[in-house]
């Protein structure tokens, strides 16, 4: 029994990184109606602007807060200069220019800042919390974090005009102009939060992972899957789809005898699609209804 | 969504859906003269310029595998690298274990890819827009994991991969290696695409297209939904099985590096490049993924990333339809001129 | 004819055939294949500077740098160097094309440091086929010493095998009931070492490791696999990660206060990148074998090899990352190739660039550790095969022991 609460400990820990992830995929989701696969190299080069403010000497927070702004603004200004010529083009296209927006900023940033790996701070610390040598208080902060984050979004998603806004602007965009939404400021609006999101995603992880330009590769990998588990129009579902992806993970990789170690992503994805098949939106996610 | 888009994609193009199946290919004369400037490339340049050749054709097979499911029955994987692989290891299993001729590995390549297909497209079956992309992306993630397994380490060769030998012409052709591979990746090209044509304008392939312009109409019309989207999904990973196998006998290695998600992405790309749904363009997407990034590293080493992303995103701005916006711009000039 | 007049004409004889012999090797010694001429020399090289491997571009680009500054010093034997290099993104069929277009196209006089296991297996028949030198491979595999089935495929570095045969002789030695715990790359690396270490372990492998636990390069945080390994009871940690991984798994390892024997590969001990950002606290005290000097090692700030790299990397590679061991690997290897060109002279055929470069004695690059030399010979293509074993101390490695060769460890 202590191997079992040890692994889902310990899978709670890393999910905590997925959980990061995913919410920031699901809300340019909710934005924009699409995955955005550049999503975890804009974290990264947000990141790294925070690294580079505090190795200039700015105080940890001075230089959280900044690069929050900073990431809003560039969140505006990629959607400005990028996607807004390509919003009336084919949506596979606009993936393709996700993809080129991806190998933009990796290269750009390994050219700036090399590809060696950076330490980053921890507001936290990381020393065992509560004496449990599985979960460090950094991983319980990110853990507060997280549900900090998701109780604003939820609050202004819910409960703030430019919150419905938004949705509507995502949902159905030419009703929501039709009521007289500025539909495009909502998709700045909605590229800029999720790019904050993701720099905060980006200097949680950085301390558990280290910083380099290749660092969100695989974090990309199991964000997307937690934000399918938990259905993508859900932020807390993104945020449990994180969770259980990391502990599915571990079992796997200490229960499953012989392969389970060496196909421990394989398994757990399998196990994804599967409960996909059940259930087609994810866990949390809202069933669409077609139309003839 | 994803499948909406690639509704769109379609929806969007200038011509009519009267002429749909006209707007996949070609006119005959165009063909031709493609055909011809195929037939003849390798008589003009270096032994490996025809090399290149031969990789643009196999993945231009690949890409059109792509079409096929893509603009066919709309749906849409990002994990067309793991059919390429299962191809690409059958033949070279096959190859190098059993002694098999080069050429008969690839039918079997065919065979093993629509029984993969086949079974992968029936959960698919569930899954729309996202969450199909997400699930046959968490497919090509998984397969250079399932290629290392230590079981399959005696026929794979585990992370070390696969030596295969190179065939020789037959008969005593007087043509080097890499002529005879290109013509007879060639051949196998045009046969793969004429079947795929004639597949895509017959009643099965108007089928197809009502599903994916309105799956729950087709059903109303009493087209069998879900025996024909798992059926294109088989077709569609046996095509790219194919030209998995011809890639191994290429480049004489199989290696799980080989088939990571960068292939598959690479693919989707091409596909984008080329026209989402026009066949014809597989081969100008091909190109782009083979040629683009040697451009891309020739303007700048340290930031070939950067050069190929910016690219990329000047062609889907200029022609956010890709190749297929071109050929149609040159169609409607023609067209004027002759009018 | 007197004997005398005999003499006289046997001498005159043997003076002309010496003239002779002498302008016609005078002429002789100028030849070349393709890539060479009196001018210049074409060197090919292939690099992932894109894609997931894209850390080791820097090594292409420091190979670029040496070979300008080679230039600038007048080239070698008179002739600049023409260093190609070209973009394989880590994928094998892209290797396979950028190969044959340095030798068919660019018609390079032969590949040199060209990276990767899979990558470089990938044209090795092709290479080997058209008597092309695939000339100090930037792997550590032990196939590439293989000269009777692969006269022209080479290696440099010294083979995971070799240092995974001493890490384990080193375990039987100090700890002979020992229980190990061994971390692994998933890929052609960690299996190399794995192999290494069961050719000592053998039949006592079972006995011998607690547990093993193997990642992918694709998993964003390795914690979980020490937490498991910790678990094991292991008081021996061999760690055969890359440098992100080896970062986490030390400072893992300390903030679950496990504090076992560590061995760490030394693909992974560069102190700026990754003892430092591990903590140098969590670092105290890990071991391993290593072959390049560090230049982030305050040890060596006073020694004349490191002074001669970092004048060069002032100069050449201005604003690089030093604490980046990519750098001195790469000013090594280009020393080696520089050597073995200058043996060639004027013979730059490839078959003499083999024949020169299994005829390297005791050559001892400026970035390699004291008492570590380069030797070669026909049936010997590993050029390095010593170590040195170390243990991280108050911010830098210590030596301990002699140098070892794999020759004493077989």
């Amino acid at each position: 029994m202590e191997l079992l609460s040890n692994q889902i400990l310990a899978g709670i820990a890393t999910g905590a990184i997925y959980a990061c992830m995913a919410l920031a995929l699901v809300m340019i989701y909710q934005a924009i109606g699409q995955l955005n696969f550049a999503q975890g190299e804009m974290a990264m080069f947000s990141t790294f602007m925070a690294w580079q403010m505090i190795h200039w000497g700015a105080p940890y927070w001075a230089a959280f807060v900044l690069t929050l702004m900073l990431s809003f603004a560039g969140g505006v200004v990629i959607e400005r200069l990028l996607f807004r010529p390509l919003a009336k083009a084919p949506i596979l296209t606009n993936l393709a220019g996700f993809l080129a927006l991806f190998a933009i900023i990796n290269s750009v940033a390994g050219l700036i800042w090399d590809f060696t790996i950076k330490p980053f701070p921890s507001p936290f610390g990381s020393s065992p919390f509560l004496g449990s040598r599985l979960v460090s208080t950094h991983q319980a902060g990110m853990i507060g974090v997280i549900l900090l984050v998701l109780a604003v979004l939820f609050v202004f998603l819910r409960f703030t005009r430019m919150g419905l806004a938004m949705r509507a602007a995502a949902a159905q965009p030419e009703s929501a102009r039709l009521v007289g939404i500025d539909t495009n400021r909502m998709i700045a609006l909605g590229w800029g939060m999720a790019a904050a999101v993701g720099a905060v995603a980006g200097m949680l992880i950085a301390p558990v992972v280290f910083l380099d330009p290749n660092m969100m590769g695989g974090v990309l990998i199991y964000g997307f899957a937690a934000a399918v588990l938990g259905g993508l129009s859900s932020p807390p579902g993104a945020v449990v789809g994180g969770f259980l992806v990391g502990i599915i993970e571990n079992l796997v990789g200490t229960y499953v005898s012989g392969v389970g170690n060496e196909l421990k992503l394989p398994i757990a994805l399998a196990l994804i699609v599967i409960v996909l098949v059940v259930k087609p939106s994810g866990l949390f996610g809202r069933q669409e209804i077609k139309r003839v | 969504m994803m499948v909406d888009a690639s509704r769109k994609a379609i929806s969007d193009a200038p011509p009519s859906d009267a002429d749909a199946a006209r707007t996949m290919r070609l006119g005959t004369g165009t063909s031709l003269v493609i055909l011809l400037l195929l037939l003849v490339a390798p008589l003009l340049v270096k032994n490996f310029i025809v090399f290149q050749l031969t990789t643009v054709l196999i993945y231009g097979i690949a890409i059109l595998a792509l079409n096929i499911l893509t603009g066919g029955s709309g749906q849409f994987s990002l994990g067309q690298s793991a059919f390429y692989a299962l191809g690409a290891y059958t033949s070279a299993i096959l190859i190098e274990h059993a002694g098999v001729n080069y050429a008969l590995t690839l039918p079997i390549s065919g065979i093993v890819c629509f029984a993969a297909g086949f079974l992968f497209g029936l959960p698919a079956l569930r899954l729309s827009g996202v969450y199909l992309a997400l699930a046959t992306f968490a497919l090509a993630v998984a397969t250079p994991q399932l290629l290392k397994l230590g079981a399959l380490e005696p026929w794979t060769g585990g992370v070390q991969g696969l030596v295969v030998d190179k065939p020789d012409a037959p008969f005593g052709l007087p043509v080097s290696q890499d002529a005879w591979l290109y013509y007879f990746t060639l051949a196998i090209a045009v046969a793969i695409y004429i079947a795929s044509v004639n597949l895509l304008s017959s009643r099965s392939g108007r089928a197809m297209m009502a599903i994916r312009d309105n799956e729950i109409a087709a059903s109303a019309m009493g087209i069998n939904v879900a025996l024909y989207k798992t059926l294109t999904f088989g077709v569609s990973a046996a095509i790219t099985g194919i030209a998995g196998g011809l890639g191994a006998i290429a480049v004489q290695f199989v290696a799980p590096d080989s088939f990571t998600i960068q292939l598959a992405i690479a693919l989707f790309l091409g596909m984008v490049v080329g026209g989402v749904g026009w066949l014809p363009g597989s081969l100008v997407g091909a190109a782009f993924i083979v040629f683009i990034p040697n451009v891309a590293e020739s303007i700048s080493k340290g930031l070939s990333g950067a050069v190929f992303g910016v690219l990329l995103l000047v062609v889907i701005f200029l022609v956010p339809d890709g190749a297929r916006q071109v050929a149609q711009a040159c169609r409607s000039v023609i067209g004027r001129r002759k009018g | 004819m007197s004997v005398r007049q005999r003499l006289r004409i046997a001498v005159l004889v043997a003076a002309a055939v010496a003239v002779a012999a002498a302008s016609g090797s005078a002429l002789a010694r100028k030849a070349y294949d393709t890539g060479a001429t009196d001018t210049e020399i074409r060197i090919g090289n292939i690099m992932p500077y894109s894609g997931p491997a894209s850390a080791y571009g820097v090594i292409g680009k420091t190979e670029a740098a040496y070979f300008r500054m080679i230039n600038d010093k007048g080239g070698i034997n008179g002739r600049k160097i023409n260093f190609i290099s070209y973009d394989d993104g880590y994928s094998p069929p892209k290797t396979v094309e950028q190969a044959r277009k340095l030798v068919e196209s660019d018609e390079v006089l032969l590949i040199f440091n060209a990276l990767g296991t899979a990558t470089q297996t990938a044209v090795q028949k092709y290479l080997n086929g058209r008597n092309v030198p695939q000339l100090f491979v930037a792997s550590g595999a032990s196939k590439w010493n293989d000269p009777k089935q692969f006269p022209w495929t080479m290696g440099w570095q010294p083979s995971y095998r070799i240092e995974a045969r001493i890490f384990a002789t080193y375990i039987l030695k100090t700890r002979p009931d020992a229980r190990v715990a061994l971390f692994y790359a998933n890929d052609d690396f960690g299996k190399d070492y794995v192999n290494g270490l069961k050719d000592i372990f053998g039949d006592r492998w079972p006995k011998i490791v607690a547990a093993e636990e193997s990642y992918e390069n694709s998993e964003p945080s390795i914690d979980s696999h020490i937490v498991k390994l910790k678990d094991s009871g292991a008081d021996v940690l061999v760690n055969i990660s890359t440098p992100k991984f080896a970062a986490q798994a030390i400072k893992k390892a300390a903030e679950i206060g496990w504090k076992p024997m560590h061995l760490l590969t030394n693909v992974s001990i560069s102190i700026g990148a990754v003892m430092k950002p591990a903590g140098l606290e969590a670092s105290e005290g890990v071991l391993s074998a290593g072959y390049l000097k560090d230049a982030s090692d305050p040890q060596w700030a006073d020694d004349e090899g490191m002074k001669a790299f970092m004048a060069f990397a002032d100069k050449y590679m201005p604003g690089a990352n030093i604490s980046d061991t990519h750098l001195a690997y790469g000013f090594a290897a280009s020393q080696t190739m520089e050597q073995v060109l200058r043996q060639c002279g004027d013979d730059l055929t490839r078959a003499n660039i083999m024949k020169q470069a299994a005829r390297l004695n005791d050559f001892a690059p400026s970035t390699l550790m004291p008492g570590i030399k380069i030797n070669t010979s026909a049936a010997d293509f590993a050029p390095i095969e010593q170590l040195r074993m170390m243990q991280f101390k108050n911010g830098r490695w210590v030596f301990f022991g002699d140098t070892l060769a794999a020759g004493a460890i077989d």
